[in-house]
């Protein structure tokens, strides 16, 4: 089977969130939302921004797409993360997950603030991957630039 | 190395060696190299021609007296007259371009210049308008359709296509019913990059001719594998790039009938194309230099050269057949593998070497990630034939595209691999 590389890479958290895809199905009322596609492979997703009724906090994200496992479990691992925060927070959770995604297996100083999403640091020793898991991310600053521009 | 024996794998081993990519372990394997069909690796020999190039003869091509320019001059030539001698082409009838990409944007744009009444009387005949259609088909590679639907775009054309059917075949039915009196063009891939499909290109070039239009070949698939004529293809253009054929990357060829080149407006303008120019206007040089603006890809050319020595060496025939086999053991392999289906035709006698395949409740990145920690090169993704995989029902597949210096324990290995992909997925139905 395969070798501990990429078992590092393909953790038993990042194949069950790939499964499990918490958050998947769309809203039909709508929502601050963006797709996201990645021409190299086709993987998609269309995110949309669920906040509570002040709009300061997230309630769930809510998201369709299909693409590999990473893609996948990146995007049910977000969904995981973000609910309840306030909104305020995402785009510092967003910088960390870029900077672990960027760092090419070195990974953060501190991955606490990204919950089970730093299991993901696996992909940072795959350049060809790191799109994969960035993919629900950058949906989410996509919906919420235009949750912004309202 | 005996020419007249097939290529077994003790032979294979023989011209791998000759490869010094092929001479490296990747994730504690030796590497098996499967993704020839995007781009090949290069002997030795191709490497030194061009270092030797750089090294004895480089200057500056068709300008300057001195002798290096005259030795540099003769060497390109000599490098296009290889190419016309393996395709059974004049040497007149050779472009270079950059690629495929560049040989079929060149086709599109000398006809949309056409259209706009550039280059005279003898350009009309490839004036195309409202009215007047283009057919390509449903499994080409991007390269192959995106020109056409631009160039059916900035001229009024319009743009049909031939469908495909479910074994990626084309519908020879829909074809006859599509080249009608108003197709002006017609252009389609030799083998698919995908479906591995060998398409029919003497019933092609005969409906194509029974109503007078123009034959464009993407012979990227085929000039690389098998021996390939263009004259007896009768086809009135053909692409095809270095770099999948032991070449150098940067260097491809157009190939066009004399009369047809000579006629048909330049698309890139500049330096080096010309007879005359005043400040209003300019003459052109006959083909092929009025398609060569600019300081050309001497080296990648006589690279190329190289690379077709080597390959004539070897044997058209011989590679085909090694690859036939080598494609059979990978489909038979595969296909009896439960949830993997590989796409395109069951039967050998339509298919290149090359195998693409669905593998069940994984996606295509997640095979080739597992496939890699062996070592394995393979593809993944769309191929550049998005509307094909769409027809498919697939997104994305998984391509193993050997070459003749692939073994059958590489093959057998892609086969063991593919065997517990879908169980370390945590899919076990």
């Amino acid at each position: 089977m395969g070798s501990p590389e990429l078992a590092s890479l393909y953790q038993q958290v990042i194949l069950e969130a790939s499964k499990q895809k918490h958050g998947f199905g769309l809203r039909p009322e709508p929502h601050p939302s963006n797709h996201q596609l990645n021409p190299t492979c086709g993987d998609e997703i269309t995110l949309q921004l669920v906040t509570d009724s002040s709009g300061e906090h997230v309630e769930k994200l809510a998201w369709e797409g299909q693409g590999c496992s990473i893609s996948m479990a990146s995007a049910s691992l977000l969904t995981d993360l973000t609910a309840g925060l306030p909104v305020a927070e995402l785009p510092e959770r967003i910088g960390l997950f870029r900077e672990l995604m960027q760092s090419k297996g070195a990974g953060v100083e501190d991955d606490e603030p990204l919950g089970d999403a730093a299991a993901l640091e696996g992909v940072s020793r795959y350049i060809a991957r790191v799109k994969c898991a960035m993919l629900a991310w950058t949906a989410l600053e996509g919906a919420m630039m235009e949750s912004a521009a309202k | 190395m005996t020419q007249n024996l097939p290529i077994d794998d003790a032979a294979a081993a023989v011209y791998a060696a000759d490869f010094p990519a092929l001479d490296q372990e990747v994730n504690g394997h030796r590497l098996a190299y499967l993704d020839s069909g995007a781009t090949s690796q290069k002997p030795t020999a191709v490497l030194d021609a061009e270092r030797d190039f750089y090294e004895h003869h480089n200057a500056a091509v068709h300008r300057g007296a001195h002798t290096l320019a005259a030795l540099a001059t003769e060497r390109f030539e000599d490098a296009r007259a290889k190419v016309a001698g393996f395709i059974g082409a004049d040497i007149d009838e050779v472009v270079w371009t950059s690629g495929a990409t560049e040989a079929l944007n060149l086709i599109a744009y000398g006809i949309s210049n056409a259209s706009a009444g550039l280059g005279g009387e003898s350009a009309r005949r490839f004036a195309i308008g409202a009215g007047d259609v283009i057919v390509t088909t449903e499994g080409e590679h991007h390269a192959n359709l995106i020109p056409w639907q631009e160039l059916a775009a900035r001229t009024g054309a319009t743009l049909r296509v031939i469908p495909v059917l479910d074994d990626a075949t084309l519908d020879m039915d829909a074809a006859a019913a599509l080249i009608t009196s108003e197709v002006k063009l017609l252009a389609f891939t030799h083998v698919s990059n995908v479906s591995a499909v060998i398409n029919p290109v003497a019933e092609l070039v005969a409906l194509a001719r029974a109503v007078g239009a123009l034959v464009v070949l993407d012979a990227c698939q085929s000039v690389p594998h098998m021996g390939v004529n263009v004259r007896e293809l009768d086809v009135d253009f053909a692409a095809f790039s270095g770099h999948k054929m032991l070449g150098p990357t940067g260097i491809g060829v157009l190939y066009g009938r004399s009369e047809l080149l000579n006629a048909l407006p330049p698309f890139l303008t500049g330096g080096s194309m010309i007879t005359t120019v005043t400040l209003e206007k300019a003459e052109y040089l006959p083909a092929p230099q009025r398609f060569e603006a600019g300081t050309q890809q001497v080296a990648q050319a006589i690279g190329l050269a190289a690379a077709i020595d080597y390959l004539d060496a070897v044997g058209l025939d011989r590679i085909h057949e090694r690859e036939a086999d080598l494609g059979a053991r990978m489909y038979r392999g595969a296909a009896a593998i439960p949830g993997i289906r590989v796409l395109g035709p069951s039967d050998a006698a339509l298919r290149s070497g090359v195998v693409a395949l669905d593998v069940e409740g994984v996606h295509a990145h997640d095979v080739g990630q597992y496939l890699d920690d062996r070592g394995i090169a393979i593809r993944v993704g769309h191929h550049c034939a998005q509307p094909l995989h769409r027809r498919l029902g697939v997104t994305a597949s998984t391509r193993i595209s050997p070459y003749f210096y692939n073994t059958t324990a590489e093959i057998d290995a892609v086969i063991d691999a593919l065997g517990e992909v879908r169980a370390y997925f945590g899919l076990t139905d």
